[in-house]
């Protein structure tokens, strides 16, 4: 049987379709999940998608967090349920405390909207095993509220624990230390601004490529869920 | 009846890009002398009953719970009379 990858709906989600698509093009059984529904019927792992929960009110992703759905998200993520936040979703995982620090309005005020280069820094995530350590990959961006920021003793704690995922070759918002993805300590849960759900084939992805280098973080949650 | 106010605002270690545009618009409009701005949020909340200690408390838990992201953010309460 195909593993189950929920992809959750909140109102202002925009990427929920692209994220179900990825799941399919990796091999996996799509699961659409529902703000408002607290059941995460039986899915394997779930991808919070972006877009703008909630319109942004308050602060990105602060409304998200209390949803029903993501009670559920947060009670699993604790017991290991494998976790992606993209760019909102990201931004969902930091006001949920699945993650530390936050994402704050972009150094510069701009909407950021383009292709960028990521190294990823650690394969040893349950999202990340298909890339190899230092790897560069072709992504978009596209946020105004991506500068990843957290005390300096939190992000020594990320670095030395191996926990950024991947950073920015250039950094397109002032991100602290070029920081583009970063996990939880148990590798279970990942959030990344980037995103990968718009990399996956060739015909949508980055032109003029590469265009699939967001595929892997889709076919190495699965693979690690067929391997368990 | 009464009202309680929280401020909210990014701690003085954080950067604050929109504080900072504004700071950066100030002088093109004529207006010079200002060397910093930073900009926060204001939430008044209207209680039903009167903004006593137990009332106040209540808001206070409302601020670390939703209206400020103690990570990034600091918050004040006080009544208004």
């Amino acid at each position: 049987m195909a593993a189950r990858i929920g992809v959750v709906t909140f109102p202002g989600t925009q990427d929920d379709q692209d994220a179900l698509r990825a799941v399919a093009r990796a091999g996996a059984q799509p699961v659409p999940l529902w703000h408002r529904d607290p059941a995460l019927h039986a899915v394997d792992a779930v991808i919070l998608p972006g877009g703008f929960s909630y319109g942004d009110y308050l602060r990105a992703g602060a409304i998200a967090r209390f949803s029903p759905v993501m009670q559920a998200v947060i009670a699993g993520a604790a017991d290991g349920l494998p976790v992606l936040g993209i760019c909102n979703g990201f931004q969902v995982l930091c006001e949920s405390h699945l993650l530390p620090g936050a994402l704050l309005r972009n150094g510069g005020m701009h909407f950021v909207n383009r292709d960028v280069k990521l190294r990823v820094e650690s394969a040893a995530t349950r999202w990340t095993a298909h890339y190899e350590p230092g790897q560069e990959i072709v992504i978009p961006i596209k946020n105004v509220d991506g500068r990843y920021t957290a005390a300096e003793r939190t992000l020594d704690e990320l670095e030395a624990e191996g926990r950024v995922v991947a950073r920015y070759l250039q950094n397109p918002n002032g991100s602290a230390r070029d920081i583009a993805g970063i996990a939880n300590a148990q590798g279970n849960v990942v959030g990344l601004m980037p995103h990968p759900e718009h990399a996956i084939d060739e015909l949508t992805g980055p032109y003029p490529g590469p265009a699939t280098d967001g595929l892997p973080f889709f076919t190495s949650i699965l693979k690690q869920l067929v391997d368990a | 009846m009464a009202r309680v106010v929280v401020d909210v605002m990014l701690k003085p270690e954080i950067l604050d890009a929109q504080g900072q545009a504004v700071q950066r618009a100030l002088p093109r409009l004529g207006f010079d002398g200002v060397v910093g701005v930073r900009q926060g949020k204001r939430f008044e909340v209207e209680l039903d009953g009167p903004a006593d200690e137990a009332a106040l408390e209540r808001v206070r838990a409302m601020a670390e719970t939703l209206l400020a992201n103690t990570v990034i953010e600091e918050f004040t309460v006080k009544a208004e009379v």
